[in-house]
């Protein structure tokens, strides 16, 4: 019996750790954990709420923009002005949002996952004509080759010519992350960490100009995702077609929804969304979302049990190093009492399962490239065919948005910090559902709560010892070479986790994490 | 330039820290950031980037004996880069880089033991420089900057403070490249705060175009108004940074572009002395315009 230990697993958001007990070749059991302390929950309390959205923000510099967007909902609703945002505060916090959703899912596949498939010395033999891959030929000659080298050897496929255009790619997707986050600026100011998006909607007033600026960034983004992203996501799938069978999880998925449609309804369960809220279960029923059958469990982890089984309203972070059972200072939220996963597989597969035509389409048109059924989008490159293909359903959506703006309108309304109010913020971040609660005493916030999608994600057992989804998804998993473990870090990445969210709280005794035989 | 080119080893560690910098480096435009990590950014010089948790290739034990490595190695040539703040709370139990050999490898040693044997180190971002969100109050993980760790360590090694939540591109990659070229800053290129004159000089409402609106005593009182931001909360009178002039994301825009009110990110105080971020700059724990806030830790 061997055990893996990957610490860190690096290319996601933060800090996170991998175990997993491996026996005659294959994942019996596995465990994460994640080793940084901010508190941000705690830094939140007794300031301005209206600070909630710059500082929440700063919980995750990859993914700001959708905790802006979190916070923002949650102080419209707890300031009594969530049905009365204008149309244009709603659309450009829309397309500020769309912009990063874009950003986002680029970056992961070509410079947080790419590098698990592609092999970049392999240019080492490129001959052609192409200036970028030169310029890595060269860069190989000089014989330097960090980031690149060390990696995990022994199981890229691609063949070639294959490998070379998906290099090429690598380089030209750094260029388009980057025109995605500039896009995203023009509205949102400036990012990482927009300074537009505010309670009441944005600070900014639409322009022609600038609705101009961002329609021709969209369209050479879209001309990417449609003509190199889908395509180069679908060669990977034919070639590393075990990794359709593999990574699958817990099978249940859950989404927010996300992209306010309608901006007259204040409850956000109500709201039309371009994505479509509800929770998914593995044979594709789409059940009704209810933010109440939300609760954090904390047997496993480093948390007083007195805080157990809390909805998000009442919730409390009471650290408790010692505590026997207990190998994550991530909690485990539970929808219902049962296992959930979030992200994009889970917001497509809802818009999917409500009979969304053009989510129909698109999935069913990859499925027949890959000769695939709907079921066995549960898996790696399922998760990766899911991102490519919502991002280009968010790219198509947000024209039509931009000509609904109203150049020279407000995109604003004032409001005034209550005494006491509470508020509730749900929206999809890039890697999942993402939700906020806030409650405010003597116009200071009193609590605030975040449950984030990698909390969901990478969440360890429960009461009742049910493993977390990136624990289930390893678990089972042959392992072809313990000491280049490409299976666990191809399926952790496929999550896109992001540590920094889902971290709020650890104690000292995370020093120990390494030196206790936790399993 | 074939082999003459100069590779200058850079070792970049993620502290505290919500990988907002690190984003905002890749946003670099020119030289892009292809340029900066494959090619000469500098004619014969080549940035050799070893240790980088987001964008690296490899993971686990591996990348942590890249780091041990570069670290034993190449003692007094490699350039340190630190983002995020150091959790020192419980001898720095709150925040590991990984392990090795079984034992955690905490982020406070190994600012300790590679800032101390580094040519330089670059405090990137207000987390880095100041202590700025992580260490915000409570700083329930006592977190320090890299300046208060190297002294509380009797550190000596260069230091240069590029703050910003997150900090432009432009002021890490011009860093980086005045280095290449001439060599380590001379302490008159640095403010009081460390901080690289060439970005930091001149405060935001020296150079804001809203500038006038506040000259003719016209203030926005909502969102979406014209005029100069101040009743809105803007700390743009105590706060250095280029921002007016560089602006943001390729020039597309900046905080007061959009019409909000500069949080004085690039300031030791931030965020504590800074907010609230909306309450008018006389209302909030300042001193008068121009004079830096002190505080951060």
């Amino acid at each position: 019996m061997g055990r893996i230990i990957i610490d860190p697993v690096t290319r996601i958001e933060g800090h996170l750790k991998i175990e997993a007990v491996v026996e005659d070749g294959e994942v019996k059991e596995a465990r994460s954990s994640g080793t940084l302390f901010r508190g941000i929950e705690l830094i939140l309390r007794n300031r301005d709420p209206r600070d909630a959205q710059r500082i929440t923000q700063r919980i995750c510099g990859v993914c700001p923009t959708s905790h802006s967007m979190a916070a923002a909902l949650a102080l419209d609703s707890a300031f009594g002005i969530a049905d009365k945002i204008p149309d244009n505060g709603r659309v450009m916090r829309n397309l500020i949002l769309g912009a990063a959703h874009i950003a986002d899912h680029i970056l992961h596949f070509y410079h947080l996952t790419a590098l698990d498939y592609v092999d970049v010395t392999q240019i080492a033999r490129y001959e052609g004509s192409s200036s970028a891959l030169n310029s890595i030929r060269k860069f190989i000659e000089r014989g330097e080759l960090g980031p690149f080298i060390p990696r995990y050897e022994g199981d890229y496929r691609l063949p070639d010519r294959a490998n070379q255009e998906a290099i090429a790619h690598y380089v030209e997707a750094l260029n388009m992350r980057r025109k995605a986050q500039e896009m995203l600026a023009i509205f949102g100011g400036k990012m990482p960490h927009n300074c537009a998006i505010v309670p009441g909607g944005v600070t900014e007033i639409p322009t022609v100009d600038k609705i101009t600026s961002f329609l021709w960034r969209l369209n050479e983004l879209r001309g990417f995702i449609d003509n190199t992203y889908i395509p180069d996501v679908l060669a990977i799938a034919k070639v590393y077609t075990d990794y359709l069978e593999i990574g699958g999880g817990c099978g249940n998925l859950l989404s927010y929804g996300s992209y306010d449609l309608d901006g007259r309804e204040a409850d956000l369960t109500k709201r039309e969304r371009l994505f479509k809220q509800g929770a998914v279960s593995a044979e594709l029923n789409l059940d009704e979302f209810n933010p109440s059958n939300i609760a954090e469990q904390v047997k496993h982890s480093w948390y007083a049990d007195s805080s157990n089984g809390r909805r998000p309203t009442e919730g409390e972070t009471i650290p408790q190093a010692e505590k026997a059972e207990a190998y994550s200072w991530i909690k485990s939220p539970r929808y219902g009492a049962k296992v959930y996963e979030v992200g994009p597989l889970a917001r497509v597969m809802a818009s999917y399962a409500s009979g969304s035509p053009k989510v129909q389409e698109l999935v069913d048109h990859v499925l027949s490239e890959l000769k695939a059924t709907p079921t066995s989008l549960f898996s790696v490159l399922g998760r990766h065919a899911a991102r490519a293909l919502e991002t280009k359903f968010v790219a198509d959506a947000m024209p039509g948005w931009l000509l609904e703006l109203k150049p020279g309108e407000p995109a604003y309304i004032e409001s005034t910090v209550p005494e006491e109010a509470t508020g509730m913020g749900l929206v999809e971040a890039a890697r999942g559902a993402l939700g906020h609660w806030i409650e405010i005493k003597q116009g200071r916030i009193a609590n605030y709560q975040c449950v984030v999608p990698t909390t969901w994600n990478a969440s360890p057992r429960d009461d009742s010892e049910q493993p977390g989804p990136i624990e289930q998804a390893i678990t089972g998993v042959k392992i072809r070479d313990e000491t280049n473990p490409f299976e666990i870090v191809r399926i952790v990445r496929s999550f896109d986790p992001c540590l920094a969210c889902a971290v709020h709280l650890v104690t000292s005794k995370g020093r120990k994490l390494g030196e206790v035989d936790i399993l | 330039m074939g082999g003459s080119v100069i590779e200058y080893p850079v070792i970049w560690l993620q502290c505290a820290t919500c990988t907002g910098c690190s984003v905002s480096v890749l946003n670099s435009v020119s030289p892009s950031i292809k340029n900066v990590l494959i090619d000469e950014v500098i004619p014969g010089k080549h940035i050799n980037l070893r240790f980088q948790a987001t964008i690296m290739a490899g993971a686990g034990d591996m990348v942590i004996e890249e780091m041990e490595e570069t670290w034993q190695n190449k003692k007094g040539s490699y350039v340190l880069v630190v983002e995020g703040a150091i959790p020192t709370a419980g001898d720095g139990a709150y925040g590991s880089i990984g392990e090795k050999d079984g034992k955690v490898v905490s982020m406070l040693s190994r600012v300790e033991s590679l800032g101390r044997d580094a040519s330089a180190t670059i405090a990137l971002g207000t987390c880095a420089a100041f202590g700025g969100i992580a260490a915000a109050t409570p700083n329930p993980s006592q977190c320090l900057s890299v300046g208060r760790i190297f002294k509380l360590y009797n550190i000596a090694t260069p230091l240069i403070n590029i703050p910003g939540c997150p900090p432009h591109p432009d002021w890490f990659v011009g860093t980086l490249a005045s280095v290449l070229l001439q060599g380590l800053p001379e302490p008159r290129d640095l403010d009081e705060h460390k901080r690289p004159k060439a970005f930091f000089a001149q405060l935001i409402h020296e150079n804001c175009p809203r500038r006038a609106y506040f000259d003719e005593g016209k203030f926005a009182k909502r969102f979406g108004e014209p005029g100069c931001l101040n009743e809105l909360g803007c700390k743009g009178p105590v706060t250095y940074a280029d921002c007016p002039l560089r602006r943001w994301n390729g020039g597309v825009s900046w905080c007061i572009g959009a019409a909000s009110p500069c949080i004085g990110c690039t300031e030791p105080g931030f965020p504590d002395l800074l907010s609230p971020f909306y309450q008018k700059l006389t209302e909030v724990a300042l001193p008068s315009i121009g004079q830096s806030p002190r505080g951060g830790v």
